[in-house]
């Protein structure tokens, strides 16, 4: 009886946000205010709730077993292909199902006070509520078509908010942007299932779910010989989800929305979402070397080149638009090198503190009367004291400083990808670490320290924000500090908490069993006792190995975890040193790069610009003047279709010549043919 | 009442043509017309659900069958039957019935009395082609749509009423006439008119070809396939909201259905060499319908050329010749009927406010129509494909189902070229909507609208409501159709086992298909 209270419990966790959205939605004219932005507040908290409830009861189970499903009705049951819809709790689920509800929660509240004076508060917190139920959906469904269902549902959510303040065009196409660029993720997405399916479907037993997670798991072996182009595929869609290289573009754009909608999507859960899958997926792309080094190398290489861009922007909410760009990028360069627990633990720690950054933002952008330029600002230091605090908590969190969150979880995806991936990428996240801490300093000079520049109309208004704003500030700060502590690495003499709670859904079952069936088979086989001894010795030699390997590793990581702090301190102090008390020195670097590259990067090397001349202004123009005018209404409709008539009409009309009525025609006609078969009978006789 | 339920097909197909023709001798007034159709409608729909609950779910072949010798001798009969294809699609038709007269209250002023009739007549010609197992009575049904449909473009149509009426006339009429020849030589072969005596010919391949391409042709036109499609945008543009909505929502499905329900199984070994070239014409007409779309300037126009792309679909998952494609296509007409439906009553709405259709002349519409914007925005999102939403359910399978095709060459490739109609889609769609809805309210001529009233609700929410139920609850619509998509596919089944028993060395991908059937059995 309990278990199945917290099986159906699973539901409700989903589905309680969007009785909040239908509720609000329905009555979005009627409803008073106050209670509107309450009630979407107790849904997610309800959601919070009921993710504690199941996740403790995960806690109680054995670390093998623990997971709880719900399945709710079949959705298509056609032949072999079975689809249910029903929701799963596992580690990795639970993970995401609290950042979702417990940060979504914080930024519910937070939206009291931020959006108190705006004309569409219900509208706002219909649509939070919506994407909060979407996002639930995609963390928690029990298969990959549940999944897709909530990432597409999370992508109109992030274009209906992005496009909020639709009285500003910019703000519309900013939301159309992102939408269309995710569908082409998802274009990839649907034909990585595609794969997967076609190549598992013959393979299943009757009822089996072919997209569900443990079934695709279970039969994992057999997805080998496509698992390169499937999780290539996959991946597509998680580059566009995830704002990676090349379809990152939506993003920055995305900063058109409201902050908390930036705080909540396009930081802290659903841009997460393509790790998560990655992430998901696991026992698919442990089977291709090639997808998982493409992964490690667009998330590297993602890494580095957001923060170059981060360095110059103006706008506070771009700068920090480009930092999550750069740090969703480290979160895939974690699971291209098969530290997919890394790369979750960072998902969790930026939510902490993006969110944090994010809503310190607010924060200041609602004291400046809703300006975002950092060169008009300065000063606040004093004027916003809570905002001050958090946001410089915030800010050494991101920049990886111990003991803070990002340290933990940064420190470990930098030394996977040294021990598992190479030098190579190795450098191009630790030059993107010391970008982060130098840009993010500068940030806050520019926004904290020294004189206010703002006008003196918006002066006399700032003031720190309201409880509602501030005690989310606070809470996350706390979370910013704490939350790396739950993976506190062994070389420190930490038990890595977070990495032991995930092994079960990353240990490579499907891929032991295979090696496991196929030692049997060669054992049962002629050479089976040889083989069986050398496969001994090989596990003893290795353990061996590894053995001595272990003190060097320890030492190894000791460094380069010194390192990566001491490069995020030099960062941070130069930023602040630079941008307080050396300004000309700013100015100076801008010049001594001719002015070229400060351009290049402050223009996001015009990649927008190459993207509207490549693609979007040709396909306007074929489609309009060759296919439209040339091809459908010239060719087609005009020469073939009407022509048709028009030749018909022709020729009609000459045939009424012929049927004129006057009976001397008729005779000249007669006459002529009969003259003219007479000549052709004389010809030819 | 077993007088109704024993001849329930009769009466579903003629109490809109009994009530044409009550309206046109009795009724006084425009409003009486008005509101006996939209009776005479809310009956048939009634009658028509009595189809859904007593459908046998595991049955493949017709039921409520009735068949009565008529002329001929018998070789001509009055044969109506009903089967998981068609049960939908007849439900389809007498959904949006009485929401396309609705829709007409305000929108047609004169000779109501007129419209109200032929809108009725049409309704009955569209169940009675969905439900004739004679061919003859077939045709009589198939060409009797054309005579409504005529007059509504003709008489309440807008500025090119004639030119669209006559065109679309002439050019459905051509494709049928090499139907009809087709039909006469098959039916002087099986010595009946009855589609069940159809399908026992032993035709050759070379027969096959010429009667395939007859009867596709006439189908090809009606769906409309690339590149038969260009009566279709003038059609749209030039007939009145209520023959736009019928027209999207259910005439063109006549083309796809015939495809299913004529041209596969009775043309099998065809099917297999020319089904191909069909598919190819499908996915040309997915990406080219869909491009063309992003350039229109008239919203109608727009909404016109994307259906093009959407039937594209339907017409690649019927030609995937696999079940879960084929089944997809039959999903995807329904879902179509309802999104582009939706989106013709939607345009219908703004054009009776404003008497236009420029994209130009809108903007900002959002808000001084909030509640318009909103249904246009979920419509919009149904028809692009939006998990959750009946487009995404019918795409998902078709495709799926396609990339999975045996028997269709390229298959996969195929797949990858129509799933960028899902990238292209949302491409037009939401240009649109930001230009006519989102930004400022820069057109003064828009000030001052009037958001939806009551009876224009009452038309869209069953349209809103079946467009997610299709979406979260796809299964007892699919369980039902399933059997009967896998019968019309049957005699492929069999005419590969047949290729595969004279060829001593079997091909892979028949070997394949034989695996699969067995599977099934």
């Amino acid at each position: 009886m309990e278990t199945h209270a917290v099986e159906t419990a699973l539901r409700w966790i989903v589905l309680v946000p969007l009785i909040g959205a239908a509720v609000n939605g329905l009555l979005v004219r009627r409803m008073p205010r106050r209670i509107a932005g309450l009630l979407a507040c107790a849904a997610v908290g309800v959601s919070f709730a009921l993710s504690v409830k199941v996740v403790l009861r995960l806690v109680g189970m054995d670390a093998e077993q623990r997971l709880v499903t719900d399945t709710l009705a079949p959705w298509l049951g056609l032949g072999p292909l079975h689809v249910n819809i029903g929701f799963a709790m596992d580690q990795l689920s639970a993970v995401m199902a609290l950042v979702v509800s417990g940060v979504g929660f914080l930024i519910h509240v937070y939206s009291l006070g931020y959006m108190a004076h705006d004309a569409g508060y219900n509208r706002f917190f219909t649509y939070l509520n919506l994407f909060i139920f979407a996002m639930l959906t995609l963390v928690l469904g029990e298969n990959l078509l549940m999944l897709f269902v909530g990432w597409e549902g999370v992508g109109l959510c992030s274009y209906l908010l992005i496009s909020f303040w639709f009285n500003d065009e910019a703000n519309a196409a900013a939301g159309k942007k992102a939408f269309i660029v995710n569908r082409i993720g998802d274009f990839g997405f649907l034909l990585g299932m595609f794969v997967i399916g076609t190549t598992l479907l013959p393979e299943l037993h009757h009822g089996e779910g072919v997209f569900s997670f443990q079934v695709m798991r279970e039969y994992a072996h057999l997805l080998g010989p496509v698992a390169t182009l499937a999780g290539l595929l996959l991946f597509v869609g998680a580059t566009g989800k995830s704002a990676q290289i090349p379809l990152y573009i939506w993003l920055p754009d995305a900063m058109a929305g409201p902050t908390p909608v930036s705080a909540l999507i396009h930081a802290a859960t659903m841009v997460t979402a393509g790790v998560y899958m990655i992430a998901r997926m696991n026992f698919l792309y442990v089977l291709s070397e090639t997808a998982m080094a493409v992964i490690a190398a667009v998330g590297a290489v993602t890494a580095l080149f957001a923060a170059t861009i981060a360095l110059t922007q103006n706008d506070i909410k771009k700068v920090l638009a480009y930092s999550t760009v750069s740090q969703l990028g480290y979160m895939m360069l974690a699971c291209g090198v098969g530290a997919f627990a890394a790369g979750i633990f960072h998902v969790m720690t930026h939510a902490f503190f993006k969110a944090l950054l994010f809503l310190g933002s607010g924060s200041v952008i609602h004291a400046m009367s809703n300006e975002q330029d950092m060169r008009l600002m300065g000063g606040l230091r004093k004027k916003l004291p809570v905002t001050w605090w958090t946001f410089l908590i915030g800010t050494v969190a991101l920049a990886g400083v111990f003991p803070f969150a990002g340290f933990f979880s940064k420190d470990e995806i930098l030394w996977k990808a040294w021990s598992q991936g190479g030098i190579g990428l190795w450098l191009l996240g630790f030059l993107g670490a010391g970008l982060t801490a130098f840009y993010m300093m500068r940030l806050v000079s520019l926004t904290f320290f020294g004189e206010n520049r703002a006008s003196d109309e918006v002066k006399h208004h700032i003031h720190e924000s309201p409880a509602t704003m501030t005690m989310p500030l606070v809470i996350l700060a706390v979370l910013s500090l704490t939350g790396g502590w739950l993976g506190i690495p062994h070389f420190m003499g930490g038990q890595n908490h977070f990495e032991t709670w995930l092994e079960p859904v990353f240990h490579q079952e499907a891929a032991g069993h295979h090696e496991a069936d196929l030692v049997q088979e060669l054992e049962h086989g002629a050479l089976g006792e040889t083989v069986a001894v050398l496969a001994t010795s090989a596990h003893v030699t290795h353990d061996v190995i590894e053995g001595l390997d272990h003190a060097g590793e320890e030492a190894m990581e000791w460094t380069l975890a010194s390192a990566s702090l001491a490069w995020a301190l030099l960062g941070l102090s130069l930023g602040t040193w630079i941008y307080t008390k050396r300004q000309g020195l700013a100015a100076a670097g801008q010049r001594f790069a001719g002015g070229a590259l400060h351009r290049v990067l402050l223009n996001k090397y015009y990649v927008d610009e190459m993207y509207e001349a490549a693609i979007l202004r040709p396909g306007y123009a074929v489609s309009e003047r060759v296919l439209f005018r040339t091809v459908d209404a010239g060719l087609i409709d005009g020469l073939l279709v009407n022509g048709s008539a028009i030749l018909v009409a022709i020729v009609s009309a000459l045939l009424r010549l012929f049927q004129n009525g006057r009976l001397r025609f008729y005779a000249w006609v007669f006459a002529s043919g009969a003259a003219g078969f007479i000549l052709y009978l004389t010809v030819s006789g | 009442m077993t007088f109704v339920t024993d001849h329930i097909l009769t009466w579903v197909t003629f109490v809109p043509l009994a009530g044409a023709l009550l309206i046109w001798l009795a009724a006084r007034s425009d409003a009486s017309a008005r509101f006996m159709a939209l009776g005479v409608a809310v009956v048939d729909l009634i009658l028509s659900l009595h189809l859904v609950r007593h459908f046998n779910v595991t049955q493949a072949t017709d039921q409520f069958v009735e068949h009565v010798a008529w002329l001929a001798g018998g070789r001509i009969s009055y044969s109506l039957g009903l089967d998981g294809v068609s049960l939908w699609l007849v439900i389809l038709t007498t959904v949006l019935g009485p929401l396309v007269i609705l829709s007409t209250w305000t929108a047609i002023t004169h000779r109501v009395r007129e419209a109200m009739g032929f809108l009725l007549f049409l309704q009955a010609a569209m169940i009675g082609t969905f439900l004739a197992r004679d061919m003859l009575l077939f045709y009589i049904f198939w060409e009797a749509m054309l005579i409504p449909m005529y007059f509504l473009i003709g008489i309440w149509g807008g500025k090119r009423r004639i030119y669209a009426s006559v065109k679309f006339f002439i050019y459905t009429m051509v494709g049928s006439v090499f139907m009809l020849v087709a039909i006469l030589y098959m039916s002087v072969q099986a010595g009946s008119m009855a589609l069940a005596d159809f399908m026992l010919l032993d035709l050759g391949a070379e027969q096959q070809t010429w009667l395939f391409i007859a009867f596709a042709l006439a189908f090809a036109i009606k769906v409309p396939l690339f590149p038969f499609h260009t009566w279709l945008p003038d059609a749209h543009v030039e007939a009145p909201t209520a023959g736009s909505v019928i027209l999207a929502g259910i005439l063109l499905k006549m083309g796809t259905y015939g495809l299913l329900r004529f041209a596969i199984p009775l043309f099998p070994t065809a099917t297999l060499a020319l089904g191909p070239w069909l598919a190819w014409l499908a996915v040309i007409g997915i990406i080219y319908g869909a491009l063309v779309a992003m350039v229109q300037k008239d919203v109608k126009k727009l909404v016109a050329y994307s259906s093009v792309s959407h039937l594209g679909f339907v017409v690649l998952g019927l030609f995937s010749l696999t079940t879960t494609g084929a089944v997809g296509g039959v999903y995807q007409m329904l879902a179509h009927g309802l999104t582009t439906g939706a989106l013709f009553l939607l345009v219908g709405v703004i054009y009776e406010r404003r008497h236009t259709r420029e994209i130009a002349d809108f903007g900002g519409l959002a808000h001084q129509m909030p509640a318009f914007a909103t249904v246009f925005m979920f419509v919009t999102l149904g028809s692009i494909g939006l998990p959750g939403l009946c487009g995404f359910t019918g795409e998902f399978m078709i495709l799926f189902g396609s990339f999975g095709s045996t028997l269709l060459p390229h298959a996969k490739l195929l797949v990858v070229l129509a799933s960028t109609g899902v990238v292209l889609g949302a491409i037009y769609m939401l240009w649109m909507y930001q230009r006519v809805f989102l930004g400022r309210l820069s057109n003064e001529a828009n000030r001052g609208l009037p958001d939806l009233n009551l009876r224009e609700w009452a038309v869209l929410l069953p349209i809103m409501i079946l467009i997610v139920v299709l979406g979260v609850k796809p299964a007892p619509l699919v369980d039902r159709m399933t059997p009967s998509v896998e019968r019309l596919l049957q005699p492929l089944h069999a005419e590969m086992a047949r290729l595969q028993a004279d060829d001593p060395q079997p091909m892979p991908l028949v070997t394949d298909l034989a695996r699969l059937t067995e599977e099934e059995r």
